[in-house]
């Protein structure tokens, strides 16, 4: 277990090396010039000459790509011989908007992407796992189908259009639920997990509308398979009772697509859910993305990019660790 | 129907012995059991009418080619089809209840208590994520007041007594650890842990290599022996049957066609089909280079022929004359607890021993 989780990490590592190389290269080699970008319109050849040596652009690029990643490790000095400023660890750089370090606009963003994914993850996995067991063990039924029509319905809903009805029914019309607000990010702040839950409710549940519905498909899907397997005819025979024979036989063999799947989603949403940041206002990674994207704001852009890349590769390896918690099979390879 | 009683203990039982334990009763008295399965293109029968009783202590070997309905019998006195589409109707008393009719909640304690199942491919009937002693322990504390730590004593000494050696490291380790005979063995050791009296083996040694299938053999006596259970083998291999059963029950399309004790079965075979398995057997000092089998298909069990459910395969089906082997199903006649279901005469079946 020890050597392969060790063996996990040392990919990990080598992983993110790439990654971090093919997204530095990506935006040096990329249509738009970072030092005009930087030094904003109208601009003079001399000025952007200028920028282009404040931003250590003059350096070869494999030099730029050292700086860059120096900076994941130790404080470093950025900006133009003479005028350097500190910028401290982690530095990711400074953002050619407001020249903040571009780790805190990370750090500040993050609370407000992982309230939105911490709820929707809870409320997709179970109603999507729930609903899909419940189809797979009264196949055929009316239940079975009303469950997979709905599932149908819901994964071909958008985000717009859940979220813009969600926010008109609850907000707007019954006046159930506040708008959002940039001042909860967390269940521990001042307003309490009350407020919290009613502040990130109505993307929870559009961001579980979409989720939900493939992990219904997913979870019926195998589980009418895995209930059809011998040693659930053995657990069975034994006479256990029928709870055990579903949950402890069936759905911890059958659910280990579904680990994956889950993996696999938490790493993308937490690299920002993009449309329903923008949707509810949530000033998470995806919303910060966007708007450093539009205003061409390189350092927060491709410092969210490796983000998202770093999340999706953990995610891989927990997946994997989970498979081998699951299914003893996995250990010896 | 008339019922056939294969044990000789019974051989004279009233014809119309009613439901309820009496002191006549059989230890299991299968009565016109049959299943059918509704499927889209038709209804599937699957069995047709099986009637067979069993004593303790006594071993009845069911043997049929595939789809015969050999595992759905065994399948649908374990009550392993309810909740399910198939139909189960007919009677099979067992201490004084109706597996049939028995409700699912009233059946559970039963399975594994009273009845327990051996099934033929132990890699896939054991789960691959639990231990081999979790999996046999489990099976022990729900039919017993125990803790967890008398339950994992019962099923390291049950591993013992199905030949496993050093049983406490064995317990920990995993199906996919084990080979082809020790998965069996656990198999076994999961079904007897609570020392059913009535023990199914379906195709128990289907899935193991020649050498491994005497071993396993022998352990399933041995330990019958010592529980006194009954016990029901199900299987497609002849030669199992003849070392193992006291009585044969010979199934074609879901009906009995032949049955009786196993002397009579090989030696004074009454029933063509049953000839035709013997006869497509390999012996070694046979010069023939080619097996001998029968030939055509079963018949499709969404449309049973009207007459001889094998006579669309019988060599001898104009022998009875009229048509009568096409055109009108023999019942089952029990003469001396061997019962065929030919239209052919005694007399006559001699006449084709005699010719082969």
């Amino acid at each position: 277990m020890m050597t392969f989780i060790l063996r996990r990490t040392g990919s990990l590592v080598l992983l993110l090396a790439a990654v971090s190389f093919i997204t530095f290269t990506l935006f040096q080699l990329g249509p738009s010039d970072p030092a005009a970008a930087a030094c904003g319109q109208e601009c003079t050849p001399e000025r952007v000459a200028e920028a282009r040596v404040a931003l250590g652009m003059d350096q070869p690029f494999l030099v730029q790509y050292a700086d860059y990643i120096r900076g994941l490790f130790s404080s470093r000095m950025i900006g133009a011989p003479g005028a350097q400023t500190l910028c401290e660890w982690p530095c990711l750089g400074k953002s050619f908007q407001t020249n903040e370090n571009v780790a805190d606009i990370i750090g500040r963003s993050l609370p407000y992407t992982f309230s939105m994914a911490i709820g929707a993850l809870v409320l997709w996995t179970i109603s999507g796992v729930g609903l899909g067991l419940l189809a797979a063990l009264r196949k055929g039924s009316p239940v079975d189908k009303f469950i997979v029509g709905a599932a149908s319905v819901g994964v071909s809903l958008p985000i717009p259009v859940t979220g813009l009805f969600l926010l008109l029914l609850f907000v707007n019309q019954l006046h159930l639920l506040p708008f959002t607000t940039n001042e909860i990010n967390s269940p521990f702040g001042p307003q309490g997990p009350g407020a919290w839950v009613a502040n990130y409710l109505l993307p929870w549940i559009a961001l579980a509308v979409l989720f939900s519905a493939s992990y219904i498909r997913v979870t019926r899907t195998n589980m009418i398979e895995t209930f059809g397997e011998d040693f659930i005819r053995t657990a069975r025979a034994k006479g256990l009772a029928p709870r055990t024979v579903t949950f402890k036989h069936g759905v911890r063999a059958g659910i280990t697509p579904v680990v994956t799947m889950l993996g696999m989603d938490i790493g993308l949403l937490l690299g920002g859910a993009v449309l329903t940041e923008q949707i509810f206002s949530v000033p998470g990674l995806g919303f910060t993305a966007v708007h450093a994207a539009i205003s061409g704001d390189l350092p927060v852009t491709m410092a969210i990019t490796m983000l998202a890349a770093f999340f999706v590769i953990v995610a891989n390896v927990v997946v994997d660790l989970a498979y081998a918690a699951i299914d003893p099979r996995v250990r010896l390879q | 129907m008339t019922p056939l009683n294969i044990s000789t203990k019974k051989a004279n039982a009233p014809a119309g012995d009613t439901a309820g334990s009496t002191a006549t009763e059989a230890f299991l008295e299968v009565r016109d059991l049959t299943v059918k399965f509704p499927t889209d293109d038709g209804v599937v029968s699957a069995v047709n009418g099986m009637d067979f009783s069993l004593e303790r202590g006594q071993t009845l070997g069911i043997v049929g080619e595939s789809g015969s309905g050999k595992s759905v019998t065994s399948q649908a006195l374990m009550g392993l089809l309810k909740g399910t589409s198939a139909q189960v109707t007919g009677q099979a008393m067992f201490q004084g209840k109706d597996l049939v009719t028995l409700p699912e909640s009233a059946m559970r304690p039963l399975r594994g208590r009273n009845i327990g199942m051996i099934f033929q491919d132990p890699l896939s009937a054991l789960h691959p994520f639990y231990t081999v002693g979790h999996q046999i322990a489990e099976a022990y504390l729900v039919h017993n007041k125990a803790n967890k730590k008398q339950a994992r004593a019962a099923a390291v000494d049950m591993l013992g007594r199905v030949g496993i050696p050093s049983p406490k490291q064995r317990y920990d380790e995993y199906p996919h650890h084990f080979s082809g005979g020790m998965r069996q063995r656990a198999m076994i050791a999961m079904a007897l842990i609570c020392e059913p009296e009535l023990l199914i083996a379906d195709e128990p040694t289907t899935a193991l290599d020649v050498t491994v299938q005497a071993q396993i053999l022998d352990l399933m006596s041995e330990l019958q022996e010592e529980i006194n259970s009954a016990l029901i083998l199900i299987t497609h291999d002849l030669g199992v049957v003849a070392e193992v059963s006291d009585n044969v029950l010979v199934m074609y399309g879901g009906q009995c066609v032949e049955s009786g004790p196993v002397d009579e079965i090989f030696y004074d075979t009454q029933h063509p089909y049953t000839l035709g398995l013997l006869n497509s057997m390999p012996t070694l000092n046979s010069a023939a280079s080619r097996l001998n089998p029968i030939p055509g298909q079963p018949p499709s069990l969404l449309d049973l022929p009207r007459g001889c459910i094998f006579s669309a395969r019988c060599q001898y089906a104009e022998l009875a004359g009229d048509g009568l082997c096409s055109n009108q199903r023999p019942e089952l006649r029990v003469e001396d607890g061997h019962g065929k279901r030919c239209h052919l005469s005694g007399p006559q079946i001699i006449t084709i021993r005699n010719s082969r």
